[in-house]
Order: C-alpha cells, then structure tokens, then sequence
C-alpha cells in the first residue's frame, strides 16, 4: 500500500513536483501516466527514497520515506530507470548481490535467488556474465534483482522502455502475477495504451500535478471522451500544459 | 556488519574480474618507480664513473712552451692536445662548445717560471656547464698539485722545509655515512610509494561512486534496504585492500630492484633489507584508508567517469607537495611535522633507509594523526553518501 499526499519537490529553480496526491492499494496495478517531463520519475523516487520531498508526506505500508526510510525500503521493490547492471558479474552474482544487502537470510538465500531466477525465465542466461545482454534480458535480471526479497510494493519506472514486443508481453504477464499474489504495483509510463491494458488505476500527471486519476472508466467520464488517448489530451490541458 | 562484507566481497570480485584495469593498477605503479629509479642511477652511476676513470684530452696552445708541465699532466691520466694557434681560437672553440676547455700557456711562461715569478697559464672553461665543469676541475687541481710541487722545491732549494709555509693542516672527516648519502636520491621513494599506493585503489575509488552512477547501478543501490554508510564503507575497504596489495608489490619490486643497482659505485648503502620494508610497509599502512577516503570523496563530488579521472590525477600530485617541500627546505623530522601525513612517512622513511635511529613517538603521532584523518573523510564519505546530490 502506497500513499503519496500532497508531495512538492524543487531542483534549483524548476518546480519539478507540486502538490501530487494519490494512493496505490494493494493487490492493484496503479500506472503514472504523463508526458515526458511531467514528474513521474521524480515522484517514483521520493518513494523509494533516493529523494526528498520539499513539503508533503509519503509513505509505504505506513513507513514514511523521510522518517523511516529504511522501513520503507524493506517492504519495497524498486526498478528505477535505465536500471544499470553489474557487467563482471553473472547475472545470478548480480541478484544475489541484492539478496544479500537486502538481509535475505543465509540458509534462504539460494532458494530465493533460484526462485526469482525461475519466476523471471532467466535461467538460461543465469551463470552469464551481463555485460552484452540484450535491452530485454537486462530489465529482467534487474527487475528480479529487484524483486529478490520478496517485496509486498513494487515501483518500476518506465519497466517498458526499450523492450520489444515479446519481452514486454512476458513482462506483462509478470506484472499480473504479481497483482494476484495481492501486491501493490506502481509503475510509469508515457505510452497510453500500455497503461490502458495493464493498470487498474491511472494517475495522470502533468506540469508536476495530478490532472485527474481514478480507473479507466472514470476518467473516460469525467473527461467526455470515447478513448483514452482523448482523455489524457483534455485531462492534461486543464492543467495548463503547453505543448 | 553484514553489508559492510557484501559490498566489500562484491567490489573485490568484481575488481579482480576487470583484468586489465586489475593489472594496471597492480602493475604500473608498482613497477613505474623502481624502473625509473634504476634509469636515474644508472645514469648518473655512468657519468660518475666514466669522468672520473676516462683519460682526458686537454687542448693546449703553447705546449712547447710548458715541457714539464705536459708530462706532469701525462701522469695524471690526461693527454695533451695540440693544434689551437692562439688565446682568441681557444676562447671561441669554447664558446662554440667544439671543446669543454683549453688550457692557454703564454710564450713567457718558463721564462717567468726562472726568474721565480708568478708564471701565468689560462684555463678557459665554461662554467655553465657541467660535464665541462667537472673537467675543468680535474685540470684545475693537477695545475695546483703541480704549483705545489714546484714551490716545495723552490723552498728546499733555500734549505727552508716546505713544512713551513703550511700552518695550519686541514684533516676533514666526513661524518656522513655511505647510507646518509643515500637519503637524497632514495628521499623519492616515498613518492613512488604512495603513488603507487593511490594507483591500486584509484579504479576502484571511481567505479564505486562515478562509474556506479554513469552505470546507472547507483540509484537502484541506493533504493536498498541497506544503510547508506555502510555501503560506502564497503567500498573503501575494498580500495584499501589493492591499495595495500599495491603498496606491498612496490616495497618488494623496489626491493629487488636496489639489489640489482650497482648503488656501492655511488658509495650508496641504503639500508632497505626485508625487516626494513616490512618497517617502512608498516608506517604507510595507515595512509592507505586516508588515500581510500580520499579519492572515494573527491571521485563522489564528480559527475562522470573521465571527470574523475581528472581530478584524481591532480589528487595524485596532491601528497607530493609535503615531500617536495620537505626536499627543498632539507627538513628534519619534528614533533609538529609528524602530524602532515606523507610528509611523515616521508621523513620517517628517510630515517629507516639513512639507517638512523626511528624515534617511536614520532611513529607513534604519525600513525594516529594519519589514521584519524583518514576515519574522518571516510565518514564524511559516510555522510556524502545520504545526500541526494550524489545522483546528479
């Protein structure tokens, strides 16, 4: 369960965040839908805690991000953006690296690790080193480095981009799994219709605030709109947004 | 304690996978000081030897003028050389550099030597020079000897012992031992030293915190259940660790290599035998989590992988200048001095090779004054580290 209220965040002069509200419950897949720039990521980093906000609370099964920030990442899975990989390593020493600083006990660690390995189909390329994987088999083995302790939340930032067709269908159904062991799922996008077929919930966000959120089928109402791409055009210039 | 060791074992592996950059680092600066070292000596042992044992050609206008003298010059391993006219080519064939000196005998010059005159002879030289200096030296003290010479039998002659007009005797003793000697040339090593020391550990310094984040695996790390200082201290611990596997294969390779130098030519015995290195090891110990802290600081404040190769070159450049002034003002080792690290070690290792007494407190203050100082940027390190800053 993630809940975001009223969060601002400056850089320098920009106002890059001002005044996003929303919640992500669990057992749901929540999506960050806005343009490019919008405060999607900056958002997503507050909560798994690598920023600050300036004013505003965040927290993550009631652990604050600024007060309790260690909590708050125990129970939290992150996949920030363009995720980098360790190239020396094998893809195995990559996620049990991760296992290990997240505190995974020793005699469950192996069986963990094994775990996700299955779960993310990554067995064939495991015991390789990662440097020259393929855009595809990278965001797996960072998304199961993410996942190897087992978080109730997860964020993923862009998890998409990059990938090709079959890569993003198994990710995709990955997701979905997820979603029905009752975990709540965060992530961002600039793409419609990939928000359209996968989330439960959408935020759309613009200008650093949230232009309207709610399910599909409410903010096909409350905007007026016969699909959603018309949908996040209105919703976003009530926003004043410039294009 | 646990994240500490993970990071650190993960950094390690991940180093020693990187073969070429492992072999740089463990290779290059190791092996860059006493290769350098060895030319340097080499050289000068050369030069030492070859002037002091090679017969020297002296030109001489008006040889025929001087019999005697050209003999006396004969004995003492120097041919003359004819074929300059007179005062003016000699002046200019050394200007022109075709000789280093000439040595000018006026016509006048035996008659003046009979009538017991002062008899005149010219060296031209250029002093600027100092290969030619070194000559011009050589012929200077066998035309004093030969002055000498003369001038008892002049006395002897007038039944006066040459004894007489020597009042006061001059006996010199060098209190210098041939180790002493050797502190100017071997006062480098320190240099080479804690060069190659920061080499071991400067990848490593800039992977763990520039490369990390132009990789994209810093911001993913930090999102961790781990605290953030802890895994800075990891990472330091893991430069500290070929930091003194460098500085160790240095201390050994300079080892060998002072063996194979023929330093006893230079009447150099620098007292470096294996319980000396594992002395002087021992006092650079501590430098190595400040030179750790050190680059893992500036390399964190760095938005890319070349920037902070750039500044951790001048980083490089940095312990010298204790050392350099240290040379330049020929300072002692002090109380006060004992707490500048690398200044320290340098002037304690000077001791140890000088084969001098160590005075242990001065070992002592230098231990915690460097240690301390390298605790204190590791936890600003630590600090650093919860910025959000630090993701550029």
């Amino acid at each position: 369960m993630i809940r975001v209220d009223d969060i601002h965040k400056h850089f320098g002069k920009v106002h890059a965040v001002r005044g996003v509200s929303f919640s992500a419950p669990n057992g749901r897949i929540t999506g960050l839908l806005g343009p490019n720039g919008a405060g999607k990521s900056t958002t997503l980093r507050v909560l798994y805690t690598v920023l600050k906000p300036d004013a505003g609370a965040a927290s993550i099964d009631g652990k604050d991000v600024v007060t309790e920030s260690l909590e708050a990442r125990r129970v939290t899975g992150a996949l920030p953006h363009g995720s980098g990989l360790y190239p020396h390593l094998s893809a195995r020493e990559n996620i049990l690296y991760y296992a290990r600083l997240c505190g995974v006990p020793r005699n469950k660690i192996d069986e963990q690790v094994d775990g996700i390995i299955e779960l993310l189909d990554i067995k064939d390329i495991a015991h390789r080193r990662t440097k020259g994987f393929s855009q595809g088999q990278r965001t797996r083995v960072a998304l199961a480095r993410a996942l190897v302790h087992d978080p109730q939340n997860i964020i993923l930032d862009e998890p998409t981009n990059g990938l090709d067709v079959m890569a993003t269908r198994a990710l995709r159904k990955l997701i979905l799994t997820l979603k029905d062991n009752g975990r709540c799922i965060l992530l961002s996008s600039h793409v419609m219709q990939e928000v359209g077929a996968l989330c439960d919930d959408i935020v759309i966000i613009a200008n650093g605030q949230v232009a309207i959120s709610g399910t599909a089928d409410d903010i096909l109402n409350d905007t007026n709109c016969d699909d959603l791409e018309e949908a996040f055009v209105t919703a976003i210039q009530r926003t004043g947004y410039d294009d | 304690m646990r994240t500490v060791g993970t990071v650190f074992c993960k950094e390690v592996l991940d180093n020693i996978r990187d073969r070429r950059t492992l072999l740089s680092a463990l290779l290059m600066g190791p092996l860059f000081g006493p290769v350098l070292f060895a030319f340097v000596i080499n050289l000068s042992i050369d030069r030492a030897i070859s002037s002091a044992e090679k017969t020297l050609e002296v030109p001489v206008v008006g040889a025929e003028f001087a019999p005697n003298l050209q003999r006396y010059l004969e004995s003492r391993n120097m041919t003359v050389v004819e074929g300059l006219e007179s005062y003016e080519t000699a002046v200019e064939s050394v200007k022109l550099g075709t000789h280093d000196l000439v040595l000018v005998i006026p016509a006048e010059f035996g008659e003046q030597l009979r009538n017991s005159l002062p008899a005149r002879i010219e060296l031209v030289s250029n002093a600027a020079d100092t290969a030619a200096a070194r000559d011009a030296n050589r012929v200077r003290s066998a035309l004093q000897s030969y002055s000498h010479e003369l001038a008892s039998y002049r006395l002897m002659a007038r039944g006066v012992s040459p004894i007489v007009v020597r009042p006061i005797s001059i006996d010199e003793i060098d209190v210098s031992t041939s180790s002493g000697r050797s502190a100017i040339l071997l006062g480098m090593m320190s240099y080479f030293f804690i060069f190659a020391m920061l080499m071991g550990g400067m990848y490593l310094a800039i992977d763990t915190t520039a490369g990390e984040r132009e990789r994209g695996s810093l911001e993913p790390l930090l999102a961790l259940p781990a605290t953030r200082g802890r895994l800075m201290f990891g990472k330091i611990l893991a430069a500290c660790l070929f930091m003194i596997l460098a500085l160790f294969l240095s201390m050994v390779s300079f080892y060998f290599a002072l063996r194979f130098m023929p330093l006893d030519k230079l009447g150099l015995t620098p007292n470096f035998g294996p319980q000396a290195v594992l002395l002087a090891f021992l006092m650079f110990l501590p430098f190595v989590l400040l030179g750790a802290s050190l680059m893992t600081l500036v390399a964190s404040f760095t938005k890319s992988y070349k920037e902070a190769q750039t500044w951790l070159g001048f980083l490089m450049l940095l312990p010298t200048l204790p050392i350099l002034v240290a040379s330049l003002l020929n300072l002692r080792p002090r109380t006060e001095l004992m707490f500048v690290p690398s200044l320290s070690q340098h002037l304690l290792l000077i001791d140890l090779v000088k084969n001098e007494p160590i005075n242990l407190l001065y070992v002592l203050i230098s231990v915690l004054s460097t240690l301390s100082l390298g605790a204190l940027l590791a936890w600003l390190c630590a600090r650093l580290y919860r910025r959000e800053g630090l993701l550029g």
